[in-house]
């Protein structure tokens, strides 16, 4: 009996763990920027080269970074839950239209819809840097009080927009 | 003759060839030797299963310039570890530090073999222990596959 049951149970063991392994993402890198400062930018607009926006203008704000580029096909896919999720909410969400050329940047933008209250114009991926951003899209959330909550790697889903941000925000918004 | 002309001429040409392969590779041969040292340390997020210095993806090239600017401007290996864990985690370091969450990780394979060792030890001291008896005897050789 102890025969069997010794390696049956080492077996069941390693499966469950390569079982868990299997389920986690290795794109998921937990980003240490959680519950950190948002990094300090100041950038021009992509629409408005003569706006100049930076990170202390959002304090007091709950808002959103969607990091984006016309080069990115996944920011394309992800870019209608986005346009549909920013209408009739008041949101801030800002764009950082990243490693891109503000001609392409505008256009994908007439093209597809633009749900962003401004986007960060950051050509050499600089703030992209700060940010550790290493996929596009990414998203980040942060809180009034310019903290980072929250970090999705790759294209929003539906069920992070519902389970994930719509309850932070709600939260953070109180 | 031809033929000598022709040789001499691929000679030089292939002389030509070499000089342009040879061509030093940046600037600053030290430099970059203590970039790429650095480079070789980190894991390149894209491609997470190649360091910064072998990956090609931008976003490696990027930070193979990020880490030249920063030796550049003086900042030594200690800080530009820092700079990338501050923006990429633990996750980057080929070499985590060593840490609560990071135990298992390192001492991990160390505790694996000795408890595979304790194990075999067990076992084989209890066989030894046990007499003739307890095991099967030789199978004997079979006699058609001896020459």
């Amino acid at each position: 009996m102890k025969r069997v049951l010794i390696p049956l149970v080492l077996f069941i063991a390693l499966a469950v763990f390569l079982a868990l392994g299997l389920k986690l993402d290795p794109r998921e890198v937990p980003s240490p920027l959680i519950g950190k400062p948002a990094p300090d930018f100041k950038t021009e607009t992509l629409a408005d080269p003569s706006r100049v926006i930076q990170r202390d203008d959002l304090r007091g704000k709950v808002w959103i970074l969607n990091v984006w580029a016309s080069w990115c096909g996944a920011c394309r896919d992800e870019h209608p839950l986005l346009v549909d999720f920013a209408r009739g909410r008041s949101l801030t969400l800002i764009g950082l239209n990243y490693k891109d050329e503000r001609s392409a940047g505008d256009a994908w933008l007439a093209r597809f819809g633009n749900p962003y209250t401004d986007s960060l114009f950051d050509p050499q991926g600089r703030i992209g840097l700060d940010y550790g951003v290493y996929g596009v899209p990414e998203t980040f959330v942060i809180d009034r009080q310019g903290v980072v909550r929250y970090k999705h790697i790759g294209a929003l889903t539906p069920e992070a927009l519902k389970t994930k941000v719509e309850p932070l925000l709600a939260q953070l918004s109180k | 003759m031809r033929r000598w002309l022709i040789s001499a001429f691929l000679c030089l040409i292939s002389g030509w060839s070499l000089a342009q392969t040879a061509r030093p590779v940046a600037e600053d041969p030290v430099l970059e030797a203590r970039m790429m040292a650095l480079a070789t340390e980190l894991r390149c997020l894209v491609c997470q299963n190649q360091t910064i210095a072998d990956s090609h993806a931008e976003l490696a090239i990027d930070l193979r310039q990020q880490i030249r600017d920063q030796l550049r401007q003086g900042r030594d290996e200690t800080q530009i570890r820092a700079f990338m864990t501050d923006r990429y985690g633990d996750f980057v370091l080929y070499r985590p530090p060593v840490s609560e969450r990071t135990a298992l990780l390192w001492f991990g394979p160390g505790m694996l073999l000795v408890l595979g060792l304790a194990s075999l030890i067990f076992i084989l001291r209890r066989r030894s222990r046990l007499g003739a008896e307890a095991f099967d005897p030789d199978e004997a050789d079979d006699p058609a596959r001896t020459p």
